[in-house]
């Protein structure tokens, strides 16, 4: 179903072994109907959440747009349409692994267990927030399940080697995933973090969200190769690229890159071609936008429902009920949020040192 | 006061123009790319975006994609593109979407672009103005939020100014650019007049339509006072000249000196304005120690410590990254409110 691409092996002189194992039986065989409807649960979780955040977001900034004012100030970066990476990679992850993500990071959160209460209140800048309001939406540190983020491109890459390193040097067989947009793949920390995390065969999954766009940067413009997996083999590790945003492709190539890792094989890469549904921050006009008209038909949220009510995986209610248990899972998130204070000026200045 | 040096003409003045300081910033910008072939600009969405700041609006649709380059998230390659393309004899102009952002590009920074002059004893031109957002306020969090220039202006080789107003902001621009060395040119967000973020009424000045230098190395006194000096730059000068006005109410007279530049900075001004009002308070948008407002009380010190009638304060981000939470960015942040406390303070 999905275009998967894997790159170059033979060329670069890779073992057959090297490769994500790609059995093809497997591959073409359904993924089980409970596994399918947890890939459903978990965008249309990630979809409320994002819609949530985007209305709370602007509720109280009109008239006029204004970027610091309201209940939930600052940039707002929204990952709709990322759905699919996220709820596809996380399956294969425990809480003892570690997940690093980019100025985009809610899905991810969400999809890896990041306690969803605390992290809307971070979001608010409330004391109960994960970081007591310190960090905010870019910014978001739960320890509990190993997630971090950054809002410098490219920068969350190299510590999750580190995290990767400190899981096998202690003997475990935790494995750390690094997410980066495709604009972020420009970077050197991404170039630089591929050749020592092959170097070193530590147990790491780089996933690369390509949504086509860095800011109003489309892709063409500004990375030389139309494929990351390439990057992949050109540092000594298997890269795949999937198409079409296909969330069971996701799960089928995470599934092989996580075990990878865990068998202590060493790093891989997977690209996915996805989508940003919406602004690269809200409030972007988005008028370089060349893609507009298309963005709504690719949307992998429906796509994915209609997929499974034909296939008998899903029907009407059991859809209905899933999106009233995200609607009211949410609900608490925001409600847990809106009662916690904000934090005291008097501790401004704490916790810059341990 | 005046801030920019008259243009020559003196026939009929044309009305009055109020522009932002980013459409004066992209008015100096254009009339040296108009000027001069080897002047371009590069960034990231400098190109259709117009600049996520509004800092290149209308340029690439008036100067094309060969001088108006959207670049791929690649500063450290970008950067060094703008240094090496300068020793070629090119006017680059490189903006780095955020000062917070020179972490990944620093090497090219300040061991290439600012060293370079004096390593090939001074055989090697490197004319680079170095354009970047600076400043907080509106919650964007610790990476996204700081000024910085303390440390840019700590390095040498670079020279660092930071406009405050839209005439500043144009004449500064054009100085940048005609200038044989490095220039870091840091504009605050909430200065520029951005229909998106909260402005101040000051974000809006007249411009004059030519071009003009407003001469790096100078400050300017842009409120004359005689009870007490507050030296500042950028956003800042804003706050400065309210609290000013406010405080006149209460008959306290006071100064406000715009730096404009940090390197070269103009040492003289300061102490010649703190020589009048006995009074120093130093605002400063970036982290406190080791930085500008030391700076500013250590020229009055070394010159003539009896300069000061009471001990100088100092109004700056006390040493902690900016935090997201609105109240607690607002308490590190030298608002008015403070600013108007430390000149109480020195007032006794
Ligand atoms: C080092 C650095 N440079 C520039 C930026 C500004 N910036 C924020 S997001 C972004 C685009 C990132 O594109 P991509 O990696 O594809 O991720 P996407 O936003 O598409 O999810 C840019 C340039 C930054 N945060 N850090």
């Amino acid at each position: 179903m999905a275009a998967i691409s894997q790159s170059g092996f033979s060329q670069s002189g890779f073992s057959q072994s090297d490769h994500p194992r790609s059995d093809d039986s497997e591959a073409d065989r359904p993924l089980e109907g409970s596994v399918r409807l947890d890939l459903y649960r978990t965008m249309v979780l990630i979809r409320t959440y994002e819609e949530r955040i985007r209305q709370e977001y602007h509720a109280d900034k009109t008239p006029g747009f204004d970027i610091g004012a309201g209940k939930i100030p600052g940039e707002m970066h929204l990952a709709a349409g990322q759905e699919p990476v996220a709820a596809g990679v996380c399956p294969h992850l425990r809480p003892s692994d570690a997940l690093t993500a980019t100025h985009r990071p809610h899905h991810l959160a969400i999809a890896h267990g990041v306690d969803l209460a605390r992290m809307t209140a971070e979001i608010f800048g409330r004391e109960g927030g994960l970081g007591h309001g310190r960090g905010g939406h870019m910014h978001l540190f739960d320890p509990a399940v190993h997630f971090s983020c950054s809002g410098i491109i490219a920068e969350g890459l190299p510590p999750a080697l580190g995290q990767a390193f400190a899981f096998r040097q202690r003997g475990t067989d935790s494995v750390a995933v690094a997410v980066t947009g495709e604009g972020a793949a420009n970077q050197g920390a991404f170039h630089e973090s591929l050749n020592l995390a092959a170097l070193w065969k530590l147990p790491v999954v780089f996933v690369v969200e390509d949504n086509d766009w860095g800011i109003s940067v489309d892709r063409g413009a500004s990375t030389a190769v139309a494929d990351n997996s390439p990057r992949a083999a050109a540092n000594a590790m298997p890269g795949v690229r999937i198409e079409d945003n296909d969330v069971e492709a996701v799960y089928r190539a995470a599934r092989q890159a996580v075990e990878r890792a865990r068998a202590g094989e060493g790093p891989s890469l997977i690209e996915v071609h996805t989508l940003r549904l919406w602004g690269h921050f809200e409030g972007d006009p988005q008028t370089y936008r060349s893609d507009l008209e298309t963005v709504e038909e690719r949307d992998p949220i429906p796509r994915y429902r209609r997929l499974l009510l034909e296939a008998g995986v899903l029907d009407e209610a059991s859809a209905e009920r899933i999106a009233a248990d995200a609607a009211a899972e949410v609900d608490r998130a925001v409600e847990f949020a809106l009662a916690s204070p904000e934090p005291d000026p008097a501790t401004a200045s704490a916790y810059v040192f341990a | 006061m005046t801030v920019v040096e008259e243009p020559a003409s003196k026939a009929a003045p044309p009305p009055p123009r109020r522009l932002t300081m980013a459409k004066a910033m992209v008015e100096g910008i254009a009339a040296e790319m108009e000027r001069d072939p080897s002047v371009f600009y590069l960034g990231e969405d400098v190109g259709a975006y117009g600049g996520i700041f509004s800092s290149t609006t209308g340029l690439l649709e008036r100067f094309g994609p060969e001088r108006v380059l959207d670049t791929p998230i690649s500063e450290t390659a970008f950067m060094g593109l703008a240094t090496g393309a300068a020793v070629e004899g090119m006017r680059p102009i490189v903006e780095l979407m955020f000062a917070d952002f020179f972490g990944v590009c620093m090497d090219q920074i300040y061991n290439h672009m600012a060293k370079i002059h004096f390593e090939s004893g001074g055989n090697v031109k490197v004319p680079v103005v170095l354009t970047s957002a600076v400043g907080g306020g509106y919650s964007d969090g610790a990476q996204h939020s700081q000024c910085l220039w303390g440390t840019f202006a700590h390095l040498p080789g670079m020279k660092v100014v930071i406009p405050s107003t839209p005439a500043d902001a144009k004449g500064l621009m054009i100085s940048a650019i005609r200038d044989d060395n490095p220039v870091i040119y840091l504009f605050h967000k909430g200065a520029m007049g951005l229909a998106w973020m909260t402005k101040t009424r000051r974000a809006l000045g007249e411009v004059p339509p030519e071009p003009y230098e407003t001469p790096i190395g100078k400050a300017a006194v842009v409120r004359s006072g005689r009870d007490v000096t507050v030296v500042t730059v950028s956003l800042s000068v804003h706050y400065a000249l309210d609290v000013a006005d406010e405080l006149a109410t209460d008959g306290i007279d006071v100064e406000v000196l715009d730096l404009r530049s940090l390197v070269p900075l103009d040492r003289d001004a300061i102490v010649e304005s703190v020589g009048r009002t006995g009074r120093l308070v130093v605002v400063d948008e970036d982290y406190q120690s080791f930085g500008m407002s030391a700076e500013v009380m250590a020229t009055v010190a070394e010159r003539d410590p009896s300069l000061f009638a009471v001990p100088p304060v100092r109004v700056a981000v006390p040493d902690v990254p900016i935090p997201y939470a609105r109240a607690l960015e607002q308490t590190v942040l030298p608002t008015p409110e403070r600013i108007r406390s430390a000149v109480r303070q020195v007032m006794g």
